[in-house]
């Protein structure tokens, strides 16, 4: 991924309904070809966000950049995209040929070429048998597709996507993802999706911008996002996250409860209370050696079975009354015969813990 | 347009952007333009009109409250509030608690032809409201067939206006007090009985808190319409003052339009707030329904769904009764003494009152009416619910759109003779023409109608907009092409709603007919006021088969349609 051409540039969106601020300051840029999710929970801003791009609800102020024209102002039917809705909002009364070629209709294009074109689009999602029909009679990951290629039909600059899995069942997303993902590297569209859900950002993204409150929290790629979450929030929405409440002594080294923690202290002094993070899996009850720094030795207080693995309940005097998630896997409990009331000692990798200021 | 290609961007970033109206938006915005400026015209400056009118004497010139100090000094005029109040909220009484048993029946009980029953209570629905009085006339008239039951009473009066009132309101009440008995959850009566409930403590702990805001709202609209009712009390009233007959003394009788304004104002307070306080308490019925229940099937009982199945019986026999003496009195030689049969009475270019030619008005009427009436509606409740922009604007359509509901027919005609009998309004042509007639109907039946339209909108996925904005499909297009076929069974509904009113009102007509465009249900009334009760019976007949016939035309039309597009509809 050597193309970092910038294609859409957003400046300082501000979005306000009365005295409510659904985007405070986004600033942004996408890259030509790149797919990218905007991830956070409900009420975040993100879909506020994607309808300010496709000019559906055009921001208070802030300026949009499309392939370096201004569209910052234009209605919707001056930009140059493609969308799909959460509802797919296909024409019911309208077969399939006819919802994917409602917008080539309105450009006065020769009736062969709509045709050829609607072929195409439909071979493209693997509809095309399906043209007669009408919404209704297909299934809800059909009638996604055919959102997709109605959406694709005037061959747009952007593909924005809005929640489009999410009124689907888990296996048919499962199966979609990979679809949308696999359609989306042959046409090189750049593509915007939102989503709240995690999974679906980290599997397709190429790049996440996670935002809360009307602002952005991090954008970086999955791996980024997942291996250095910015900020608690990001810790705390994406994947698991221990928390435990701690203060640094000293550089490089914080205290949890009892019991001292080597780490990485940038950004903070000595005496600053913090939120110490790791991830359960992150968490290692193997491969110890003696002098290993952050070993502390805790109590299983309960193990959960989750299939392909366990996870632990860790607590302790050690932790003075906090506990911590571990995920161990199904193989390790049974060779180290970890039990409820077994003590284990576990250790800590200096890499993985995270500090967070308190709020 | 096209040349924007200017990636400097100069303002500061905290400047507003003011969003770029494309034609499809400029477009819009004039279309609800069009849609605010007639319904401006239409409802509110008629009815400013009419309230100034008030405030005015005959030469026009402003002397504030006079009027109206002269209303209340004359008791021949005042004491007809008391009357009308009185007669309303007894035959309100009445016709809600019929009702509520006869719903109750249809609802909760198990009892046989359930079917026949509410195709008979919609019955009243097909004819003016006179039709009731000119029944009742044959019945316990001075020449009626049941004057004993009387036992020396005169139905000419307060007894005459409160059953021909219960019985024409009676469908209307019914329709609410059964939708109201329908939103139930079963869960709470299973939740009763496993309590070991007993069923008279079920009925009071649950049934009836769970239809209390349907009652009410019944109960309001029952008061409204007897209120402002015209045809009952002009049929049946004899000398007996109610305040829509007085206002047509006044009008037409008196020639003193001055004082007519001042009684629809008196007219319009109570209407305004039983109108007001019953959207208040249809919004909490909305609160109390939820997603989840379970809906309730009657077990049967057979003490119940006997006492049940005689009352619904008797109530049925009363109003075929209704319709089935007009009819016979209408097809007799000369009541009561020669009751031989004829169709003489229906030779109706002989007899006062227009003719054949009004029923064949009546029809144009309530065919324009429907035509142009969906249009209107159909569109302005579009631009109300999916358009863009002028969000204010809309909201403030929507409110006006809601105002004829309150407004008495008598007092709607009154405000279009001031408003389009003034040379110096650009629309007077319009007067004394079908026009007129048209637009009185229209408006008059616009609320119920704008808010059938409102609810099939509101079931259309909101992003159809948005997607053909996105396929740069200007919004009339999608318009045509989806929103208008989707909604078509919504359309069909208003479309007969309007006919079927526009062909049985009295009270919004009564002033603005002219002596070429006289409609039905004037000539029924005409006739009736000159002595020709027969034929008058016969008119608001034909009246009647001509509703059915569009009902049953329209449930063709229904079906076709829903053949048609099983297809698409199919889930």
């Amino acid at each position: 991924m050597s193309q970092q051409e910038t294609f859409l540039k957003i400046q300082n969106l501000f979005k306000k309904f009365g005295d409510f601020t659904a985007l405070q300051d986004v600033s942004l840029e996408v890259y030509e070809g790149e797919f990218v999710c905007f991830l956070g929970p409900s009420g975040c801003g993100k879909t506020t966000l994607l309808r300010a791009i496709a000019g559906l609800d055009i921001q208070t102020s802030g300026h949009i950049e499309q392939d370096g024209r201004d569209i910052s102002a234009l209605p919707p039917s001056e930009r140059d995209f493609g969308i799909v809705f959460q509802s797919y909002a296909l024409f019911p009364n309208l077969t399939i040929l006819k919802n994917v070629s409602y917008g080539l209709e309105n450009v006065k294009m020769p009736k062969a070429a709509i045709d050829a074109r609607v072929t195409e689009l439909l071979e493209l999602v693997g509809l095309n048998d399906q043209g007669i029909k009408y919404p209704a009679q297909l299934s809800g990951g059909q009638q996604q597709r055919v959102a997709l290629a109605r959406a694709m039909a005037m061959s747009p600059g952007l593909l924005l996507l809005d929640e489009p899995l999410s009124a689907l069942d888990a296996r048919v997303r499962v199966h979609l993802r990979h679809e949308i993902k696999d359609l989306q590297r042959t046409l090189g569209v750049t593509t915007i999706m939102v989503t709240h859900d995690q999974e679906e950002a980290l599997t397709m993204a190429d790049r996440i911008v996670v935002m809360n409150d009307g602002v952005i929290e991090q954008i970086g790629t999955p791996e980024e996002i997942y291996s250095n979450p910015a900020s608690a929030f990001v810790a705390d929405f994406i994947g698991t996250m221990n928390f435990i409440p701690g203060k640094v002594s000293g550089t490089g080294s914080v205290l949890v409860g009892g019991a001292s923690l080597n780490c990485k202290t940038d950004g903070f002094k000595e005496g600053d209370s913090v939120v110490v993070a790791i991830r359960p899996e992150d968490v290692n009850a193997q491969d110890m050696n003696e002098g290993d720094e952050n070993i502390i030795e805790l109590d299983v207080k309960y193990l959960e079975f989750l299939g392909s693995f366990y996870r632990a309940d860790l607590g302790g005097d050690v932790l003075s009354g906090h506990e911590l998630y571990a995920d161990f896997s199904v193989n390790l409990v049974r060779r180290k015969n970890i039990e409820i009331g077994s003590k284990l000692p576990v250790r800590f990798p200096a890499q993985f813990i995270q500090l967070y200021s308190e709020s | 347009m096209t040349d924007t290609v200017s990636t400097t961007i100069t303002t500061s970033p905290a400047a507003p952007i003011r969003p770029t109206l494309s034609r499809d938006d400029i477009i819009m915005r004039l279309s609800m333009g069009a849609i605010a400026i007639f319904l401006i015209f239409a409802i509110i400056l008629p009815l400013y009109t009419m309230l100034s009118k008030s405030f005015e004497n005959k030469a026009g010139d402003f002397i504030g409250l006079q009027n109206f100090a002269e209303y209340f000094s004359t008791p021949a005029l005042f004491l007809s509030i008391f009357n009308s109040l009185e007669i309303s909220i007894i035959a309100t009484f009445i016709v809600l608690i019929t009702a509520f048993i006869y719903g109750y029946a249809l609802t909760r009980s198990c009892i046989p032809l359930k079917r026949f029953f509410r195709l008979v209570s919609l019955v009243p629905l097909l004819t003016p409201s006179l039709l009731g009085g000119i029944s009742l006339v044959y019945w316990f008239g001075n020449q009626g067939v049941a004057k004993g039951l009387l036992m020396g009473e005169k139905i000419y009066g307060p007894i005459g206006i409160t059953i021909g009132s219960s019985y024409w309101v009676f469908p209307h009440v019914l329709m609410i007090v059964i939708t109201a008995l329908s939103i139930t959850d079963a869960r709470l009566y299973e939740a009763a009985e496993s309590l070991r409930t007993s069923k008279l403590k079920t009925f009071f702990t649950v049934t009836l808190p769970g239809c209390k805001y349907g009652l009410i709202s019944a109960g309001f609209v029952a008061f409204t319409l007897i209120f402002t009712d015209f045809g009952v009390p002009k049929v049946i009233g004899g000398n007996y003052n109610m305040l829509a007959t007085d206002i047509y003394k006044q009008v037409i009788g008196q020639q003193n339009f001055q004082m007519g304004a001042v009684v629809s104002v008196v007219l319009l307070i109570p209407a305004i707030i039983a109108f007001t306080v019953d959207r208040i308490v249809q919004r909490k019925q909305v609160a109390l329904l939820s997603a989840r229940a379970v809906p309730y099937t009657p077990k049967s009982d057979m003490m119940r769904d006997t006492v049940l199945f005689l009352f619904c019986l008797i109530v049925a026999i009363i109003i075929l009764g209704m319709v089935g003496m007009a009819q016979y009195a209408a097809l007799v030689k000369f009541w009561p003494y020669n009751l031989t049969l004829t169709l003489d009475n229906y030779n109706f270019d002989v007899m006062d009152g227009g003719g054949w030619d009004a029923y064949y008005n009546s029809i144009r009427m309530g065919l324009y009416t429907a035509f142009f009436g969906t249009i209107v509606i159909f569109f302005g409740a579009y631009l109300v619910e999916k358009g863009r922009g002028f969000g204010a604007g809309r909201t403030a359509l929507h409110m006006i759109a809601i105002i004829p509901l309150a407004v008495p027919g008598m007092v709607l005609g009154l405000a279009y003779i001031f408003f389009f009998n003034n040379p110096a309004n650009p629309f007077n042509f319009i007067y004394g023409t079908m026009a007129i007639l048209v637009l009185a109907s229209v408006t008059h039946f616009y609320t119920v109608s704008h808010l059938t339209a409102v609810t099939a909108l509101k079931q259309m996925d909101p992003e159809f907009e948005s997607v053909s904005q996105s396929l740069k499909t200007p919004f009339y297009k999608t318009f045509s092409r989806v929103t208008v076929p989707v909604c078509m069974p919504a359309i069909f509904d208003v479309s007969i709603y309007l006919f079927m009113n526009a062909m049985t009102t009295v009270s919004a007509v009564v002033f603005i007919y002219a002596s070429d465009t006289t409609l039905a249900s004037i000539a029924v009334l005409n006739m009736d006021d000159a002595g020709d009760i027969a034929p008058a019976a016969a008119m608001a007949l034909m009246i009647a088969y001509t509703c059915l016939a569009a009902r049953g035309i329209h449930a063709v039309i229904t079906w076709q349609l829903h053949k048609k597009t099983q297809a698409w509809r199919a889930r």
